[in-house]
């Protein structure tokens, strides 16, 4: 089970990269499609903590940035997933898991990562970004993102830690609380 | 024991983090100052031939919820219009729900075709496959054709309704088309009423039609409202191809301060709503 693991968590990352540009661009609101695979980073920071998500996060990232149609400089997204995911492993070990506050914990982290990336774009001149565009996009996506999320969530858990977490996969950090 | 296990696996995933970023700052940095000859160009032309197909099947296999999704961005429309516009709407709307998306892709492979007879280009048909979103703060669209079909860098890409982009990146079975309402879009153009020379810039929309500024090499020329905007063309027919429609004249704002005028295309291609492209690989007749 130890070597399935991470093998279908790789499948996960890609599929939700594909489903990202290839699937909900025809479901998207004024160009503002769902971050899946923001969203995936946040959920394995919920599950499994900082450290496994910022890990995670650098590879998702970096499948993100590769995959057409991408054409930014390489690494921004890398960047962008890394923080995201430190982050809100961080939170996740000061809140319980209800909805509420999982969707609190996807909305602040979207909003960090969405701006981390716009900012990453402004910093290295990259044309097309300026602080006005990313305050239309950033409210919508975060909107969006913590919908796709209350579905996503339960279905990414199940792959990252299985269906039910034996006790000898929750983390220390769970004992202490 | 409870307090400190916790305490040394903060500390560890702290020095994690700090290596991680600092490994993306190190991509970042190695992309950004070595430009095109970055080792990161492998690994995309890489990256994309296997992501590229990918993204193409999943297209293809979720066609439903594209129906979904134009019946929603129909009806976003159709607020700001106006009764008689909603009614038609509705009528078409009907009609190709009925017809199927097939007739609608059939109508857009014939009218790319007429286009290409016209102008003499020999076209390759491709399909848009993936869209990067507001997000990415980019227009840029993967089409599912790449150097397989002949396509190349820099190579124009058109629909029915006029010049859509050009390729900006290939690997063997997908191409990266950067739009012309791209900030980073320039295009050399002609006024097709007084052939006045000048250049179409993308105004950067994420979302929507977008808009495009002229801007013409005479400074004393003034385009009329309603004047049509046609490619200009460049040697060896790249990055752009001659006479593609372009858009039209939308309005014409001078400033008399410093005598400049801003010229606002509409353009003929609807960006956000992509659906079938042709890529100019060739001309059929000689120019």
């Amino acid at each position: 089970m130890s070597a399935i693991r991470p093998a279908l968590v790789a499948v996960c990352v890609i599929v939700c990269v594909v489903l990202q540009l290839s699937v909900f661009t025809q479901l998207a609101v004024a160009a503002v499609v769902p971050d899946i695979a923001m969203v995936f980073v946040i959920a394995a920071a919920l599950a499994r903590g900082p450290s496994y998500a910022a890990g995670l996060g650098f590879c998702a990232g970096l499948v993100l940035d590769l995959a057409p149609p991408a054409d930014h400089t390489l690494g921004r997204w890398a960047l962008t997933f890394v923080i995201v995911g430190y982050l809100a492993g961080l939170v996740r070990q000061d809140t319980n898991r209800s909805v509420v506050a999982s969707a609190a914990c996807v909305a602040a982290s979207v909003f960090i990562g969405t701006s981390v990336f716009a900012l990453s774009g402004i910093v290295l001149g990259e044309s097309g970004v300026s602080i006005a565009r990313a305050l239309q996009v950033i409210p919508l996506a975060v909107l969006y993102d913590v919908a796709v999320a209350l579905v996503l969530l339960p279905v990414a858990r199940a792959v990252l830690v299985g269906r039910d977490s034996a006790p000898a996969q929750s983390r220390v950090g769970v004992g202490v609380r | 024991m409870l307090m400190r296990t916790p305490r040394r696996d903060d500390n560890r995933s702290r020095t994690r983090l700090v290596l991680l970023v600092l490994a993306a700052v190190a991509v970042i940095s190695l992309d950004a100052v070595l430009g095109t000859s970055s080792p990161a160009q492998p690994v995309r032309d890489a990256a994309s031939s296997v992501l590229g197909p990918v993204e193409s099947v999943a297209h293809k296999a979720l066609t439903p919820v594209r129906a979904i999704g134009d019946l929603f961005t129909t009806r976003a429309d159709l607020r700001r219009d106006n009764d008689a516009l909603l009614e038609e709407n509705a009528r078409l709307r009907n009609q190709a729900n009925t017809a199927g998306v097939d007739t609608a892709r059939l109508e857009e492979l014939e009218g790319i075709a007429d286009l290409s007879t016209a102008n003499g280009f020999e076209t390759v048909q491709a399909q848009v496959v993936a869209i990067g979103g507001a997000q990415s703060f980019s227009r840029a669209v993967t089409i599912d054709v790449g150097t397989a079909q002949g396509v190349r860098r820099d190579m124009t890409v058109l629909n029915a309704d006029g010049l859509v982009g050009r390729v900006v990146g290939v690997s063997r079975s997908n191409a990266t088309v950067l739009l012309l309402v791209d900030a980073r879009s320039t295009v050399g153009a002609r006024l097709s009423g007084d052939s006045e020379l000048g250049f179409v810039r993308g105004d950067g929309d994420l979302s929507g039609a977008g808009r495009l500024t002229l801007s013409t090499v005479d400074a004393a020329a003034v385009p009329i409202e309603g004047d049509s905007v046609v490619s200009w063309g460049s040697r060896g027919q790249v990055p752009y191809v001659a006479g593609v429609p372009i858009g039209r004249v939308e309005s014409v704002a001078s400033s008399p301060r410093d005598q400049s005028r801003t010229v606002t295309l509409a353009p003929y291609a609807d960006f956000s709503a992509l659906d079938v492209v042709g890529v100019v690989v060739a001309r059929t007749k000689g120019r």
